[in-house]
């Protein structure tokens, strides 16, 4: 079989729950050495708990196993390539954790004194200019704690920018091929979404925006290169059209990796600017999180900024919360400084050259696929492609294939699939960013995978279509887990 | 570079599989006057064992434990992590994993989850809790956004002991959305939120009142009058919850009758970090489910009819349902939520309790001895958990500063937050505090206070 899945024994496991015995510890905590008060002179009984039962009762080595065992269950980047369209799976750099977990990083208090933070503060300054030169862009607040609340921090900017023109204006363009989370921050920003259907080359047509433009439209919100893995060649007619009517250009950083070092968005016309540290940047995902996603505006949107800014004064740095017109904060304190620290330390690792090279090995990496993949696979906008690219399953749908099996076989083959049915302009997507980080052998071993799950296709297609086979589970029924949804334990 | 596999040899021939003549050729779709004639002004690259050390030395201009001892809290705490936790967030399965929508080859970080949900559940002693938000402050505004949407009302009802940052946030989130925030003032002398005036500003067209137990001074609140309170104008009550090892020995606000419980998760398992990454809770009551913000994983059957875990109710969420889902929350804290799991499940019942005991009674004798210092006095009289409120003979900013020239990092001057309270400290002690530390900061307060240095 093509690929490198091979099957290996898997243990199984329950819940946490249902192991360990009444009396078994896992903790050890210091004594108490300090003379001790009676409960009820500290704490009324009223207040006080009588139930923690429910609570797991085990052993340390019991919740090792445990998570080992589960731990094991997972497919990661460490495991192989995993190649999830506007995810930016890149390997995670081991240097990163090491430095993040500094004693000095790691186990300082956010509201400590800022002569004791000096340098926390300074890797902040430092960082925060990095990503503005990367951007093209003034300023960037670290502070959001995701690509989502990055766009949610930035649309409230916008907002509150046009309320200081007079009228904060009703609606949000949103193309048709946008993230989910577009639309939804800017609903929760109080916008109306309009959808800006794309072009038959799959990209922002500049005289359809050109209709819908008018004074009521805040702003556009852009995705370059687009989740098509195309770049928005009219970038600067776009921006230059919702500039004439006062509306401002929102641009979504989560494919930045195809163009860094090589333009920028500040350049093309845009106002604000998320960018993904978790994908860009090569701090982990951590199975859904922590990431972080700094907002860089232009100059005009500074005095918005959410607060504290680091601010440097002669030699000294500190946190300034006195921004006039900010919209105030999205979340406590600074930002995920942890995840700013793995950022950091990626930037300085690679330099200009370096983070230039991955954007070449990105986008080089991505035509390789999609030239060797072409005769297998039907690619509906075939042609030169960023850092991702669009194939779908219209050449196995005759045989009963679909995206979703193709996916799943792809498993048994040792490879994680695709992002599928995304973006929703394409029928049967399958988007794959196979990202720097893949060497050629590695590349040509998931094009074998995809062409022998082709030629399944027309010779034996229930071998797809009842894939995975080597997984610890198969297909599992999600339509049940929606209609009689089990989301505890309850013993 | 080591993170870029590519020899020149492998370049050429995919360059040539593709049938491009050179890697500018890849860009050519990027109009000419974009394209940066210049290299980005970046710093040069360093080698790894020269990162290790730029960095190592600018973490060593930070002031930390054990060079320091903290009396810090104030929504960020200081506890033990246990080696086991470090190791499991360690493994590069978990967190060098994505967000599980493959189900099948993420079946361990599904299942960790749908444990981290149960934890929740049962330290809330709610029903049902979602995968986690980004922190405890972006968690309280999403609850009071979900008791919007479930009761169709404007106006959200804040106890002013709710922690000055999250109100900050709540504000925030509520200002493009044509809603309202009132604040319920504290009593003075007593650091808890008014019963009197809560009732007062109760209408029929409050959503929710928001009360922090215990609050931002420390004190712990009566949930059970406000949960009743709120219930009768048809609101809902939610819990924010600041400090959660404080519900091993305090009634949880399921117990009250809260509709949502929210907070920060950090205590468990999560280094302070300068303030994150954090980890947000949420949980609620079952008829809720689907008006709940964030990713949900669930129990479910595979083909033969085996266990195993997916994602679930995703049409809440905003890949599916776009503009009209319930939050735009995709990336979430996960792997702060797995060291949380571990954490507790290390604890169990025994430690939970052990825990919030030392917390309870190292505290319990800070807060005596300074009150019995000269000039010193507690600023609240209700009861506290790990952290309370003195009023200092001096500007706490000129005390905290003698103090970081012994050693110590102070409590937190209140005058920052609340400019006539400049000479009111916010302490918090923890089970890292020894009572050799405790009786230092004792000593120096009295020394420092008495014209001495």
């Amino acid at each position: 079989m093509a690929g490198i899945g091979g099957s290996g024994l898997i243990l199984e496991e329950g819940l946490i729950f249902e192991k360990g015995s009444s009396g078994r510890v896992g903790y050890s905590l210091p004594p108490l050495d300090v003379p001790e008060k009676e409960i009820d002179t500290l704490i009324p009984p009223s207040f006080q708990r009588t139930d923690l039962s429910g609570l797991p009762e085990v052993s340390e080595i019991e919740v090792v196993r445990h998570f080992v065992r589960l731990s094991q269950w997972n497919y990661s980047i460490a495991t192989g390539p995993y190649p999830l369209g506007s995810c930016t799976m890149k390997y995670n750099p081991r240097v990163n954790e090491r430095v993040a977990s500094l004693p000095g990083f790691a186990q300082i208090h956010p509201l400590q004194p800022e002569e004791l933070s000096q340098g926390a503060l300074f890797l902040m300054y430092e960082l925060e200019r990095y990503l503005a030169e990367i951007s093209g862009l003034d300023r960037v607040s670290l502070q959001p704690a995701a690509g989502a609340q990055g766009e949610l921090t930035g649309l409230m900017m916008i907002r509150a920018y046009h309320t200081t023109q007079g009228n904060p204006r009703r609606v949000v363009l949103v193309p048709d091929s946008a993230h989910g989370t577009n639309p939804s921050s800017s609903a929760l920003s109080g916008y109306q979404v309009q959808t800006l259907p794309s072009n038959d080359r799959g990209l922002i047509d500049p005289d359809r925006v050109r209709k819908l433009m008018n004074e009521e439209v805040a702003a556009i919100m852009i995705t370059n290169p687009n989740t098509l893995g195309l770049f928005e060649e009219e970038i600067c007619r776009i921006c230059e059209i919702v500039h004439s009517h006062g509306g401002l250009v929102y641009g979504d950083g989560a494919n930045l990796n195809a163009i860094l070092g090589i333009a920028r968005p500040g350049d093309m016309g845009f106002d604000v600017l998320h960018l993904n540290l978790h994908k860009t940047f090569s701090t982990p995902h951590g199975g859904g999180g922590p990431g972080a996603g700094p907002v860089a505006v232009r100059n005009i949107l500074v005095p918005f900024l959410p607060v504290p800014v680091v601010e440097k004064e002669g030699e000294r740095l500190r946190l300034n919360y006195d921004l006039s017109r900010s919209i105030g904060k999205v979340r406590a304190f600074h930002a995920n400084f942890a995840v700013l620290v793995r950022a950091y330390a990626y930037i300085r690792s690679l330099g200009a050259a370096g983070l230039k090279r991955i954007a070449q090995m990105a986008t080089l990496n991505a035509n390789y696929l999609r030239s060797q993949l072409e005769s297998s696979f039907h690619i509906p906008f075939d042609r030169l492609c960023k850092h991702e690219f669009v194939a779908t399953d219209k050449m196995q749908q005759d045989k009963g294939v679909k995206t979703l099996d193709i996916a799943k076989r792809l498993m048994d083959k040792g490879f994680h699939p695709p992002t599928i049915y995304f973006p929703l302009i394409v029928s049967g997507a399958l988007m794959i960013e196979p990202t720097e980080s893949e060497s050629k052998e590695s590349l040509d071993q998931y094009i074998s995978a995809m062409k022998e799950i082709a030629e399944e296709a027309e010779r034996d297609p229930s071998q797809i279509t009842s894939a995975p086979h080597l997984t610890k589970v198969s297909r599992l029924d999600e339509v049940r887990a929606a209609r009689e949804p089990i989301l505890r334990w309850k013993g | 570079m080591r993170f870029i596999p590519h020899t020149p040899e492998d370049i050429a021939a995919m360059l040539k599989a593709i049938g491009l003549p050179d890697l500018e050729a890849l860009f050519a779709d990027v109009p000419a006057a974009l394209r940066l004639k210049r290299e980005l002004n970046l710093p040069t690259a360093v080698s790894e064992p020269e990162i290790i050390s730029h960095l190592q030395a600018m973490s060593q201009r930070n002031g930390h434990c054990p060079d320091y001892s903290l009396f810090l809290g104030a929504g960020a705490y200081h506890h033990f992590v246990p080696s086991v936790v470090e190791e499991i967030i360690s493994r590069e399965e978990f967190y060098t994993a994505y967000t599980p929508y493959q189900a099948e080859l993420s079946q361990g970080t599904l299942q960790a989850t749908f444990e981290y949900q149960t934890l929740i559940c049962q330290l809330t002693a709610m029903e049902v809790a979602n995968a986690s938000m980004y922190d405890g402050a972006s968690a309280v505004a999403e609850a009071a956004l979900m008791s919007s949407r479930v009761l169709q009302r404007k106006r959200i009802l804040a106890s002013s002991a709710l922690h000055p940052d999250y109100l900050m946030v709540l504000r925030t989130y509520l200002k493009d959305l044509g809603m309202e925030l009132e604040l319920i003032p504290w009593i003075d002398g007593e650091g808890t939120t008014s019963i009197r005036e809560a009732e007062q500003l109760l209408g029929q067209n409050v959503a929710a009142l928001i009360l922090q137990s215990p609050n931002f001074f420390g004190c712990l609140e009566e949930g059970d009058t406000f949960a009743k309170m709120a219930h009768a104008k048809g609101a809902f009550l939610i819990a924010a919850v600041v400090e959660p090892t404080s519900l091993g020995l305090l009634k949880a606000p399921g117990e009250w009758g809260a509709d949502i419980v929210s907070g920060e998760g950090q205590s468990f398992g999560n280094p302070l970090n300068f303030g994150g990454p954090y980890l947000g809770f949420f949980a609620t009551r079952e008829k809720f489910i689907r008006q709940m913000p964030g990713r949900l994983v669930g129990r479910t059957i595979d083909l033969q009819g085996r266990p195993g875990f997916v994602l679930a109710l995703a049409t809440r969420e905003q890949h599916i349902r776009r503009e009209k889902a319930t939050s735009n929350i995709c990336t979430n804290e996960a792997l702060c939520a797995l060291a949380a799991t571990v954490h507790l499940c290390l604890l169990g019942p025994r430690g939970l309790r052990e825990l919030a005991l030392l917390n309870l009674q190292k505290s319990g004798y800070a807060k005596e001895k300074i009150a019995g210092l000269s000039g010193f006095r507690l600023s609240f009289s209700a009861p506290t958990y790990n952290e309370f409120v003195v009023r200092m003979p001096e500007p706490v900013e000129e005390i905290n500063r003698k103090l970081r020239e012994r050693g110590i990092i102070g409590g937190l001057d209140l005058g920052r937050f609340f400019p006539e309270m400049s000479d009111c400290c916010l302490f918090c002690v923890t089970e890292m505090n020894s009572r050799e530390e405790i009786d230092r900061l004792l000593e120096s307060l009295g020394e420092l206070t008495q014209g001495g240095n």
